[in-house]
């Protein structure tokens, strides 16, 4: 059973890492909580739905093109919408899940409420220590790793990633010392709808289309960067692997109780906030920040 | 001059009159107004609509619902109850369609929690509503505990849920005995049933019911109905030893377990009821995985229960391109309820309902008779319902069996059924 769960939790937590980072770093350089950042990996499975199984692309070439989509999707709603009202933290919430859930609706009307899936990009299992794995869950995992170390690498070594950062720390002095805020932020939010994207594409495969499925994923998102901190790209991890894990507990130790996962998870994170209200690395965030 | 304007006055006064006059002897359209109730952006309000509307046309081109001397022409209002993106809308949208659309009698709805607020709806304004898709026995129980106020209301499909714990266990039964035999080893059964108010009494039977007869539980699942991913789940199923799975599912969590159930081979077989199974287009939602998923329905293809089941599904095939499910039952719905208000010859609702109780009608599904709490009728001679698989792409009809060993009841067009073939390898091996 052990090995179920650590294979598992590992898969899980892998993809709710991949979509809260994202998350948390356009909070992070803009102090925006985008809460349709969850409908971006919807339109992304939706897209490659539309552009590989109608339209009959090839699997990769529809994967390539939903990411740009989503991507230029994500700038021009920051662009049109968001930037317009960031200032205001409580309008920001409203219109983004507003954009969330006109898109939703958009979907339900252009594709009914019907499931669809999406093609794998490798299909079958692999057994590894005796459990079952999916090898599309095993290339997901694979790519999460890649990607979290590719954007550590990105934020910390490159001229741009620096920039980031800095306006993360403080946008005045960022600005001050001639960083283009306002491209920073745009930026950081392709590279956040990308991310975004990148979710969509990898887990699509895995899960069933509909155009309901960006709430859940939300709920955990927002769930796992409160735990983890605010705009902390490694709180942001680790409460990933803590609520995917815990999310896996509940469905071995009570199976006849799996539908609680969720609010297992939602409770320790309760707990956790209870005991640090800013969140296991919330501190160092707001000591970074100044 | 004068005369010539009194002339034009009188003239005009004359045609007015005569047109008032020839308005008063049209002939009055009268209409029975039905409002189908269901998801319409899914294929189960899809199919409520389907099947309500090619029994409509059928019924107008035979001149309508005749009354004493007068003939009422069915007109259907579709009612998008949204009720899988948000429960709570189906209860709004049931007392508008009563209030501003005046329909006369409601027919649909498919989440049980859905149902119970329209039924709460309908029976407050005291209108007939016949259920085609949702099974918890709460709402027949309602009849029976208050006649004067619940009896609006009755069940065309699918059999209420005691009914339907029942058929899982005849068609889990079929399936111990073929591991006994082919496997050679006791079934180990592990439940799977999303949470929602219709499994309950279906996994406390399973529970309670089951061991006595041989059938060891080894465990419960109970997955959100809108979940999207059960891995985990199938893996501590596995885990666990179990060499079958009985299902509950009505929610597209249907399709990632099937989906994964085959990709990952897990040494179990899999009956039970997953909704996302019975429709035509499963196989392509899983992405060509789910063979040898087994689950009840109400029709199958080549299945012929009564002499309308085949015209029917084959009109119902033309007119959508789709294999008709439970919820086109709307079909079998209105052409009871126009023989009701033939035989009660009034259009009252309560008169309506006495004729209802006394149906006695060989439909699409079977034989609808309804009991004292107006579910339909489940067993041999009445509503069977059936067992069916995907084997190779195709869902066939496997239940009853084709030997008559279930009461003796045997419909054209069954086959026998089939242990998946990595079951069958992982416990020969």
């Amino acid at each position: 059973m052990a090995e179920n769960i650590i294979i598992n939790g590992l898969v899980l937590s892998g993809v709710y890492a991949l979509l809260a980072i994202g998350f948390s770093l356009i909070f992070g350089v803009a102090r925006i909580v985008n809460l349709a950042h969850t409908a971006f990996y919807m339109l992304a499975a939706y897209l490659i739905y539309s552009l590989a199984v109608t339209a009959g692309l090839n699997l990769y070439l529809s994967i390539f093109l939903a990411i740009v989509i989503v991507v230029i999707t994500g700038m021009l709603s920051y662009r049109l919408v968001i930037a317009r009202i960031r200032q205001h933290e409580a309008t920001t919430l409203i219109v983004t899940i507003a954009l969330a859930v006109i898109l939703q609706e958009a979907l339900l009307k252009g594709f009914g409420g019907t499931p669809r899936s999406v093609p794998k990009i490798i299909s079958g299992s692999t057994e590894i220590f005796g459990v079952a794995v999916l090898n599309q869950q095993i290339l997901t995992f694979g790519i999460v790793l890649l990607l979290l170390v590719a954007t550590w690498l990105f934020l910390m070594k490159t001229r741009t990633g620096v920039a980031i950062r800095s306006t993360a720390q403080d946008r005045e002095v960022a600005n001050l010392m001639g960083i283009n805020v306002p491209r920073m932020e745009m930026t950081t939010m392709a590279i956040s709808a990308a991310l975004a994207a990148v979710a969509g594409a990898l887990v699509a495969p895995l899960l069933v289309l509909t155009p309901g499925m960006w709430t859940h994923p939300l709920v955990m998102v927002l769930a796992i960067v409160v735990l983890g901190g605010l705009g902390s790209l490694k709180g942001s991890l680790i409460g990933a692997f803590i609520l995917g894990f815990a999310e896996n507990l509940v469905i071995f130790l009570a199976p006849s109780g799996s539908y609680l996962k969720t609010s297992v998870a939602l409770t320790i994170m309760i707990i956790v906030i209870l005991i640090r209200p800013e969140g296991l690395f919330g501190v160092v965030f707001e000591e970074e920040r100044g | 001059m004068k005369w010539l304007t009194k002339g034009a006055i009188i003239l005009l006064i004359a045609c007015l009159v005569l047109a008032a006059v020839s308005c008063g002897e049209e002939e009055e359209v009268k209409e029975l107004r039905i409002g189908v109730i269901g998801p319409m952006q899914f294929q189960h309000g899809q199919h409520h609509w389907a099947g309500a509307t090619l029994a409509a046309d059928e019924i107008n081109a035979a001149g309508g619902i005749q009354v004493g001397e007068d003939s009422y022409t069915v007109t259907l209002v579709q009612v998008d109850s949204n009720e899988l993106v948000s429960v709570t809308d189906a209860s709004s949208a049931a007392e508008e369609a009563i209030t501003l659309d005046n329909v006369d009698v409601l027919m649909g709805t498919i989440r049980s929690e859905a149902a119970l607020a329209v039924q709460e709806v309908a029976m407050d304004y005291e209108t007939i509503f016949m259920v085609c898709g949702s099974s918890t026995v709460e709402m027949s129980n309602k009849v029976a505990d208050d006649y004067d106020r619940y009896k609006y209301w009755f069940r065309i499909t699918p059999v209420n849920d005691l009914y339907l714990g029942q058929l899982n266990f005849l068609l889990v039964g079929m399936v111990a005995q073929k591991i006994g035999a082919e496997l050679m080893m006791p079934p180990k059964l592990a439940v799977m049933a999303e949470k929602a108010a219709w499994t309950e009494s279906i996994v406390a039977a399973a529970q309670a019911y089951l061991p006595p007869q041989g059938i060891e539980v080894i465990g419960v699942w109970q997955p959100s109905d809108k979940a999207t991913d059960v891995t985990a789940e199938l893996t501590a199923i596995e885990d666990a030893g179990a060499n079958m799975i009985m299902t509950a599912l009505s929610g597209t969590v249907g399709i990632p377990y099937a989906r994964a159930w085959e990709e990952l081979e897990i040494p179990a077989a899999s009956v039970g009821i997953n909704v996302m199974a019975q429709a035509d287009d499963f196989f392509e939602n899983t992405g060509g995985f789910g063979n040898y998923e087994t689950t009840l329905n109400t029709l199958a293809r080549d299945v012929e229960l009564t002499e309308m089941t085949l015209p029917f599904i084959d009109a119902f095939i033309e007119e959508t391109g789709e294999m008709p499910t439970y919820n086109a039952g709307t079909y079998d719905a209105i052409y009871i309820l126009k023989e009701a208000i033939e035989r009660a010859d009034s259009v009252d609702a309560d008169d309506i309902v006495v004729e209802l109780e006394n149906t006695d009608y060989d439909g699409v599904a079977g034989h609808f008779v309804f009991d004292d709490n107006h579910d339909v009728t489940w067993g041999p001679g009445y509503i069977t319902a059936l067992g069916v698989q995907w084997q190779d792409g195709e869902l066939v009809g496997i239940w009853p069996p084709a030997d008559g060993s279930w009461n003796g009841v045997v419909y054209e067009g069954i086959v026998d059924y089939e242990l998946p073939s990595w079951v069958v390898e992982y416990w020969t091996q």
